[in-house]
């Protein structure tokens, strides 16, 4: 690790002065993505600036029937308290990591490091949530921009996200097997005005929605439906020592059809 | 029964209590007064010439004390290799230097290039960094058949080919064995890469120099498994420091699994620049480092011919092996896809010929030398994959075949040079099919079917060679150095003793289990006993632990050591009783006159022997402590029967390891609960291996797999609860204990078992897949289902 300042503001306008007034500052959340970076002195911040001392920042509420989660609470919080509000999205953050990585790690960490193999970003795209920061609201649509990076202006901070809560929604994980993280994954919602189908760890462009499985599922939310669609193009797909495009867009469609088995 | 405490009982391990607790003294845990942090600047290419290395800025860095490069070990030797192989021409290996850093070039990812030395550790990280070191990038050899084409780049340009040997083994079953193969009813042929592995201890290597200055003495706190050997090589070879003037000390050693076998460059630094720069010096490996400076393991690639005549008799082997040696050579890498590997490809069948020939091949890559197994578990899973899959090609059932080949007779001389004392195949067969409920299998296959799932059977049958010996025999065969062990048991007045063993113990448990072995002998409590082991100013010289040897050439010198001791004791006895020494019996810590109520205790014998008043002091020597040094007459030989039953998920090419059983023949088991946690261990890292660890290189010799986000290790969640037996027994014949060892046999007789649990899966699935090359990853066994 290089030598940093560590600054822990109260208020989000304070972190975001903090952010605003050295470029070389870098907000700091659990810093389970973050701290191995530094320690590997990979990432090389001025200052960071943690997001963890304030409480507007934290928990999960009930907003006229949305879920409102804080940007940062942890894994461990949302697969606690979200269990009855949004069983698949507390199912998916239980799954994160390990007991450590959760008891740290946030949701507003991952979403603004959208590594294309994160779980909360399939969650996010495929609830159609909202991002909240601190100067705007953004959909998931237009948030995920690819590989490790969001419409995130320089120095914004994300405050919260809004999950609308489908009727059914299930994610299933592949994992990879030396990280664990997702080698493939779905995230499926059913709601009255349709289905969502986000998948993760498969697209060298992070995060997407596989749009004709949706439609397909909209028609009719069963597995079966699935039958005649083909895995998307293997073009595009991740290929790696873990899986080649092919196999990660075989997946996709496994994946996909076990969520809806058993949303 | 066992008597509490003594061979045979299970009490717990009394090296636990610290480890446990926190109170275990690790290398890492050494601080030394005024110690300075070395950080070592390694490669990041494969293969690159070294332009220039400027010091200036980084000297002038705060808190740097000294940067180190080649130039300062121009006297020093190149780091040696304590094994010399023939080529089938007569000549011998090319063996390149190893210089502790960088000469010139730079041959693998890893490669040392300079030391910073600095007050802190982050001081020596950031001056790192200010070095200017300029490389001219090299193409880089990393497949091994390239690295043997005519015009590939050399590894070492002093050397005439990257060829370290072609070694033929036994060069005079070569001929015969061709004709064998040629005239045989039906010749299966397999090809098969025994994938390279990270050891991946948990404890990552240490080394602290320390330098006295009044007595001249230098001293090396390291994590090693043969701290006596890392003297001898460092001292003699390396830095030219006479034994007397070092001493290396492995403390508690947080597991080793080969890698810590060999005498590293950083040991070798760390106690040169502590003399240099009269300041103990510490290094700590990171775990990066340790992907890319532990010497790994495996990475063979062969071609594997079985013969069988009408009868389905196995009537000849022939295997084909290129071994990567990596860029120079470990400290044992020459001898492990030969002596440890070919002496054993006759395996547990009656094949009147084999012959093998191994290609030892340098590549821009880590150095790779033994892991866990080392070699033998290259050897166990070509020939029972071959077998496997002759038993398919002939529709015949493998269990069968296997039956119908097994040796019988004992003692069975093979075609590759070793003796087998004694064995009882069909025994750890029958076991491991009783224990395992193979009877069920069908109904178990049948439920998963049900379920959309392909449940698979494999079975591997094994034999190791442990307590590699003796020392005449493997002189010839190249060792440079003896693999006896040694043993003082040295007793105290009050009756109290201490046995220091050259074995080493880093997980292994000797701390509970030798004491077991001498409570027994004497009959007092285990608790009467320490066992010193990992200094070599406390111990006599030994060889160490690896291959299975510590108790059974270890142990064995233990009881040597303590049979002199109760010698000697019994004639103090006899003087004190007024009998004849003949008459001296000893048990339960009492000496008694045969025939008579006569008796004295263990402890006034020893205090007699410490306060000689009333003592033989004409006929012996006041005193109770002897050595003994034990050069074992032959290999022991365990060998055991593995079952693996697998479930495929065919959707994804999952693998989940439903079960595993382990009929193990050890000999004689000194504390049945060690012996099966060494199983446990051995299973884990045997199908780690072929579930899910790779240690992958790209083209260009990076390592894609270096750390645990790419390199896969086993998890508990990822294996079944094991069933292990060690109730059959044919005691070695040639060693006081007739026992065989076991810290291997794990990671031996698992991998084959599992693969071929897989391949059974598919096939009952109507995949006909014959092979599919470890790690079987979702990925890999998926593909192999697509044809
Ligand atoms: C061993 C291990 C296993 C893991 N397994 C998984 C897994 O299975 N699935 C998975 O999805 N993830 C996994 N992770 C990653 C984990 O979920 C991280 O917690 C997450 O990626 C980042 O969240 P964080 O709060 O720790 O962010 P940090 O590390 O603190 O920050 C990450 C990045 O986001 C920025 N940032 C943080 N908060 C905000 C904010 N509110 N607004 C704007 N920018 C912000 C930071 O500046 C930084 O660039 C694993 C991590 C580890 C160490």
């Amino acid at each position: 690790m290089y030598d940093f300042d560590f600054i822990r503001p109260a208020s989000v306008e304070d972190a975001v002065a903090a952010l605003a007034t050295d470029p070389e500052a870098i907000a700091f959340s659990g810093g389970q993505t973050l701290m191995p970076a530094m320690k590997q002195r990979l990432a090389s911040p001025s200052a960071v600036v943690s997001l963890t001392g304030i409480a507007a920042l934290k928990g999960l509420r009930d907003e006229g029937g949305r879920l409102w989660i804080g940007a940062a609470t942890t894994h461990a919080q949302v697969a606690r308290e979200a269990a009855d509000s949004y069983p698949a999205l507390a199912s998916l953050a239980g799954r994160i990591g390990d007991p450590s990585v959760r008891a740290r790690g946030t949701i507003g960490g991952s979403l603004a490091n959208n590594d294309p193999s994160a779980c909360y970003p399939a969650a996010v795209l495929g609830s159609g949530a909202t991002v909240v920061t601190d100067r705007r609201e953004i959909a998931a649509d237009d948030f995920f921009e690819g590989m490790f990076t969001t419409a995130l202006e320089e120095g914004e901070i994300v405050t919260a996200v809004i999950f609308p809560r489908p009727a059914r929604a299930r994610y299933e994980k592949f994992r990879q097997p030396a990280s664990r993280f997702p080698l493939t994954a779905a995230f499926v919602a059913q709601f009255d005005d349709g289905v969502r189908v986000a998948i993760t760890g498969a697209s060298e462009g992070g995060v997407f929605r596989w749009t004709e499985a949706e439609r397909a599922l909209t028609g009719n939310f069963a597995p079966e439906s699935l039958d005649d669609i083909a895995p998307p193009d293997a073009e595009g797909m991740i290929s790696d020592l873990h899986g080649s495009g092919a196999y990660r867009a075989h997946l996709v469609k496994v994946m996909t059809r076990r969520a809806v088995a058993n949303a | 029964m066992p008597k509490d405490g003594g061979i045979g009982s299970s009490p717990k391990r009394r090296e636990d209590i610290r480890f446990l607790t926190g109170t275990g003294r690790y290398s890492d845990d050494i601080n030394l007064h005024g110690q300075a942090y070395a950080h070592f600047v390694r490669s990041d290419v494969a293969h690159g010439r070294i332009l220039s290395i400027g010091t200036e800025a980084a000297m002038a860095m705060p808190g740097v004390i000294r940067v180190f490069t080649a130039r300062d070990f121009e006297g020093a030797g190149g780091i040696p290799c304590g094994w010399q192989i023939t080529s089938r021409d007569g000549s011998v290996m090319q063996e390149p230097k190893h210089p502790i850093l960088a000469e010139g070039k730079v041959r693998h990812v890893g490669d040392p290039i300079a030391v910073v030395v600095a007050e802190t550790l982050a001081q020596a990280r950031d001056a790192g960094e200010a070095l200017e070191i300029e490389i001219e990038d090299l193409p880089a050899v990393i497949d091994m058949r390239s690295a043997l084409a005519e015009d590939a780049p050399l590894v070492h340009e002093d050397l005439s080919s990257n060829l370290c040997y072609d070694w033929g083994f036994v060069e005079e079953n070569r001929e015969a064995t061709d004709r064998a193969i040629r005239e045989a009813a039906h010749v299966t042929t397999l090809e098969l890469v025994n994938n390279r592995l990270v050891a991946n201890p948990m404890e990552p290597r240490v080394a602290v120099g320390d330098y006295a200055a009044h007595s001249d003495e230098s001293t090396l706190y390291t994590t090693s498994q043969n701290p006596h050997v890392i003297r001898l090589l460092m001292g003699a070879f390396v830095l030219n420091i006479p034994e007397h003037k070092l001493r290396v000390v492995a403390p508690d050693v947080g597991g080793g699994f080969g890698a810590k076998i060999f005498h590293y460059a950083e040991e070798a630094f760390c106690t040169f620049a502590a003399k240099a720069l009269r300041r103990p010096v510490k290094w700590t490996s990171s775990r990066s480092e340790a992907f890319m400076s532990d010497a790994h393991g495996r990475d063979h690639v062969t071609r594997i011919e079985l013969a069988l005549d009408a009868d389905n008799n196995f009537t000849a082997l022939r295997t084909e092996t290129l071994a990567n040696m990596g860029a120079y050579l470990s400290t044992f890498a020459p001898s492990i896809p030969t002596w440890l590997h070919g002496t054993l490809m006759a395996g547990n069948y009656r094949t009147p010929l084999v012959y093998v020939n191994v290609k030892a091949v340098f590549t821009n890559t880590v150095p790779v030398d033994a892991y866990r197994g080392a070699g033998r578990p290259e050897a166990t899973f070509q020939l029972e994959r071959v077998i496997d899959k002759a038993a398919r090609e002939l529709g015949v059932d493998p269990i069968a075949l296997r039956r119908q080949n097994f040796i019988t007779e004992f003692p069975y001389q093979t075609p590759v040079a070793v003796q087998y004392d004694t064995g009882d195949y069909h025994a750890t067969m029958d076991k491991l099919l009783e224990i395992s409920d193979h009877a069920g299998f069908e109904d178990r296959a049948a439920d998963s079917r049900a379920r959309g799932k392909l449940r698979g059977f494999g079975i591997s049958h094994y034999i190791e060679a442990c307590g590699i010996a003796p020392s005449n025999l493997v002189g010839q065969l190249g060792a440079r150095a003896g693999l006896y062990e040694s043993a003082t048991v040295r007793v105290n007045a009050t009756g109290g003793l201490v046995v220091m063993t050259g074995s080493h113990s880093h997980g292994q448990g000797h701390e509970t289990t030798f004491a077991q072995v001498i409570s027994d002998m004497i009959g007092i409590d285990a608790d009467m006993v320490e066992i010193v082991h990992g200094d070599t100013a406390r111990t006599p010289m030994g060889m160490g632990t690896y291959g299975s040897r510590s108790i059974a050439v270890g142990g064995s010198a233990m009881v040597r050591a303590a049979e002199k001791v109760i010698a000697k004791a019994k004639k103090i006895a006899a003087h004190l009783m007024e009998a004849a020494d003949s008459d001296i019996e000893l048990a339960d810590g009492r000496f008694t006159v045969a025939g008579t109520d006569k008796s004295v205790a263990w402890g006034d014998v020893t205090l007699a022997a410490y306060v000689p008043h009333n003592y033989p002091l004409e006929d012996i020597e006041p005193g109770l402590e002897e050595t003994a040094f034990y050069d074992p007459a032959n290999f022991t030989f365990p060998s055991g029967a593995y079952g693996c039953e697998v479930e495929l998920d065919p959707d994804t090419g999952e693998v989940t390891v439903l079960g595993f059983t382990a009929a193990d023949d050890f000999g004689n088991v000194i504390n049945p609960m060690i012996v099966e946690g060494q199983v446990h261990g051995g299973l884990a890292q045997g199908i780690g291996q072929a579930l899910m660890e790779n240690c992958a290189y790209d083209e260009n010799g990076q390592l894609i797999s270096a750390s645990y986000m790419d390199y896969a290790m086993p998890r508990a969640a990822d294996l079944p609860m094991f069933r292990v037996d060690h109730s059959c027994v044919t005691p070695c014949t040639h060693n006081p204990l007739g026992v065989k060892g076991c810290g291997e046999a794990g990671a031996i007789g698992s991998p084959p078992a599992l693969v071929n649990a897989v391949l059974d899966a598919l096939h009952r699935g109507g995949h006909r897949v014959d092979h599919i090359d470890m790690p079987l990853t979702p990925a890999r066994v998926w593909t192999a289902m697509q044809g």
